[in-house]
């Protein structure tokens, strides 16, 4: 039966692990780990969640456990957060390499120095390249469905490609929310035991990720790309299904709100879509036309789904709580990226805010519009990347 | 086996049955090379299961037997060994 537990986004995450039947959790006990392996501790500990939990000495190990358990033929998850992460990288290009279907938490927190314990993307999207699938949620219910959703998609031998769901610090690891989890027997249906694609059997003794010469290394780079692409034609399928077996549909890639015949769309990720959504409201009271746009998932980047907005619409304006020194923020190039062949292309300008976990409020957002909306009429961008609230 | 032509051909990602010497004769890889003092060898068998590249086989009384066509000459074996019973030998002498 569906029951509604009021919990962080943490503790979430670990309801969704054990809805999902994993049967695998490695996990690096101590900071920047979270409560969601805590709670997947308390789980396995009480006999309500049938998994090894596998406590490593740091995040590295953490995911060459996972990859040992996925290729063994097992569903996997483990969850990390900042400098953990960091210390992942070489083994995330493993899991992705070897095509394994590991779900990961991401606690979304900024990277020192300075030192903070706040909440920016700068952690995961530095991960971009690694052949991950990258979801950014907004609420706590996203969480769980989305972590179900990612299994799903993961598993599909179409796509066969790990998957981070990430979450802001903070923001909604740590702020109690009623969710919704659904009745077991229903997520039993909708995701099917996990078929590996190959498996590591003693009986059968194979080697995997073994040397592979120029001949065909670019061979496997390309079918990982292919995988990439599938993945985008189905996480809208599998959003569309999930809606309508539990009633919770996100709109695949990418969240549009009131963006039909909206003059300017904003276009940012995580929370800050949803905090948008109020300062949407706001500005339609005064007779401004705006839309938001929320990137469900970063990896693969739904670039049609953005020219499809380009089309209808004058201006993008980007708010990315992240910044490629030496560029802009990620969303601002992939927007402007998607859109570069198009005849007619909207404006598109690019703020920088809530790094290392300042508000960012529905206020904050309501003043990025205003101002772009001035450069609009104006015909033009008058600063390509803009920090919101610096000291200057 | 069949050598794939297309990426349709390919598997996920490369798999390798074991095979003997894979990668070659990686003996020729040898700078130094293991000697056994068989009269030292008290066939506690720690060089068998050190050995990196399984190049040491255990004869029927468990004593070792090491394969040079495949010995990189790592010298595991003789820090391992605890009667000091593998001298470590340049290849040219």
């Amino acid at each position: 039966m569906a029951q509604i537990v009021i919990d962080t986004a943490n503790h979430i995450a670990g309801y969704a692990a054990k809805a999902a039947r994993v049967k695998v959790v490695a996990a690096y006990p101590i900071t920047p780990q979270t409560t969601v392996v805590e709670k997947i501790a308390e789980f396995v500990e009480n006999g309500e969640m049938d998994a090894e939990y596998i406590r490593v000495e740091s995040e590295h190990s953490a995911m060459a456990a996972c990859i040992g358990a996925a290729a063994a033929g097992v569903r996997t998850f483990t969850a990390t957060s900042a400098h953990g992460l960091a210390l992942m990288h070489e083994a995330l290009h493993w899991a992705s390499g070897a095509r394994l279907p590991i779900v990961m938490v991401v606690v979304n927190r900024a990277m020192g120095a300075p030192w903070s314990i706040w909440p920016d993307f700068s952690d995961s999207l530095s991960q971009r390249d690694t052949g991950w699938i990258q979801f950014y949620c907004a609420d706590n219910q996203e969480v769980f469905d989305t972590i179900i959703q990612a299994y799903r998609l993961c598993e599909d031998e179409r796509v066969f490609l790990p998957a981070m769901v990430c979450l802001e610090g903070f923001i909604l690891s740590h702020t109690y929310m009623p969710v919704k989890i659904h009745d077991q027997e229903e997520i039993d249906a909708f995701l099917p035991p996990y078929k590996s694609g190959w498996t590591l059997d003693v009986n059968n003794p194979l080697t995997h990720a073994n040397l592979v010469s120029p001949d065909w290394y670019m061979e496997f780079r390309y079918m990982i790309q292919e995988a990439m692409e599938n993945a985008k034609r189905l996480i809208p399928e599998i959003d569309k299904e999930y809606g309508k077996r539990f009633g919770f549909q996100y709109g695949g890639l990418i969240e549009k709100y009131r963006c039909e015949d909206a003059e300017l769309v904003i276009c940012t990720m995580g929370t800050m879509g949803a905090e948008a959504k109020i300062a949407v409201d706001n500005l339609r009271r005064e007779g401004l036309k705006v839309g938001v746009a929320r990137v469900r998932v970063f990896r693969p980047f739904p670039v049609e789904e953005i020219r499809k907005l380009a089309e209808q619409t004058r201006m993008i304006t980007t708010i990315d709580r992240h910044i490629s020194f030496g560029m802009e923020g990620f969303l601002a190039t992939e927007v402007k990226a998607s859109i570069y062949h198009m005849k007619n292309k909207p404006l598109v300008a690019g703020f920088i805010a809530g790094l290392g976990g300042r508000d960012v409020t529905f206020k904050t957002i309501e003043s990025i519009a205003k101002k772009s909306m001035k450069w609009l009429e104006k015909g033009r961008v008058e600063k390509e990347t803009e920090w919101v609230d610096l000291k200057e | 086996m069949k050598i794939p032509k297309t990426l349709k051909e390919m598997p996920l990602t490369p798999l390798s049955l074991p095979t003997i010497g894979s990668m070659g004769k990686t003996g020729t890889w040898r700078t130094f090379r293991p000697i056994i003092d068989y009269s030292k060898c008290t066939k506690c068998t720690l060089c068998w299961i050190y050995c990196p590249d399984a190049a040491i086989t255990r004869r029927d009384d468990d004593s070792p037997e090491i394969d040079y066509e495949y010995c990189k000459g790592c010298g595991i074996c003789a820090n391992e060994c605890p009667v000091k019973a593998i001298a470590m030998k340049r290849e040219e002498e």
